[in-house]
């Protein structure tokens, strides 16, 4: 099972990619908190954001939120427009 | 009720008393965010602009629906810029008219706001010898 994983602002620079195709097992990987769990394993600066948020399919997601395969998975730091 | 909501690469700040008037509209009242020369005494020479673009537009969209729930709104806009700005330069408009001053007032400081809050749209600083993405580390 995969997502498309997008990264924007520091997130892009934590990471050094804009996008990418994560991979998973559903036993390591079921929702959006345990990936959040993963992906600071993966890149440890990311815990040192003030926050970050995931947006599945362009949609603000909640920690309990159950992925789905290919879904569009963002990781939003804290956002800084106007 | 018309709501124009987008991201460009440049803000034309002359159309929007045109996108905002109509006949029933006796107050129009607009917020213009631009590049300000320095922040904590150090100068910046510009600032970037990075939008998850398709997102942004969505929850853009939900900020004027949610301030024309709320207020006796005409017509609302919503414009953010993205890429290099430089000092000067517009980089946000939000704006709303109504029947009386009042409710557009309210409704654009709501608009920016919440804006600021929620819309996925990111700001790096550039100053002569550094950037800085804004907001990012506590």
């Amino acid at each position: 099972m995969g997502v498309e994983m997008l990264f924007f602002g520091i997130a892009k620079d934590i990471v050094g990619v804009s996008q990418m195709k994560f991979s998973f097992t559903t036993e390591t990987v079921g929702s959006v908190g345990d990936l959040k769990v993963q992906l600071i394993k993966d890149y440890p600066a990311l815990s040192k954001l003030s926050t970050f948020a995931i947006a599945v399919n362009g949609e603000y997601a909640q920690d309990d939120l159950v992925l789905k395969n290919n879904d569009e998975v963002a990781v939003i730091p804290p956002v800084s427009g106007g | 009720m018309k709501k124009t909501v987008a991201i460009v690469d440049d803000l034309d700040t002359k159309t929007v008393y045109e996108e905002l008037s109509d006949r029933s509209s006796g107050g129009i009242c607009v917020f213009f965010g631009a590049v300000r020369e320095f922040t904590d005494n150090e100068e910046v020479t510009a600032l970037e602009f990075e939008a998850y673009k398709s997102m942004a537009l969505k929850e853009m969209d939900k900020i004027a629906d949610m301030a024309i729930a709320k207020w006796d709104l005409n017509k609302v806009v919503i414009k953010h810029a993205v890429g290099k700005k430089k000092v000067e330069e517009p980089v946000v408009i939000v704006g709303a008219s109504s029947a009386h001053r009042s409710a557009c007032f309210e409704a654009c400081r709501f608009l920016i706001d919440t804006l600021k809050e929620t819309v996925p749209i990111w700001k790096k600083e550039i100053f002569k010898n550094k950037s800085v993405w804004v907001s990012a580390h506590p």
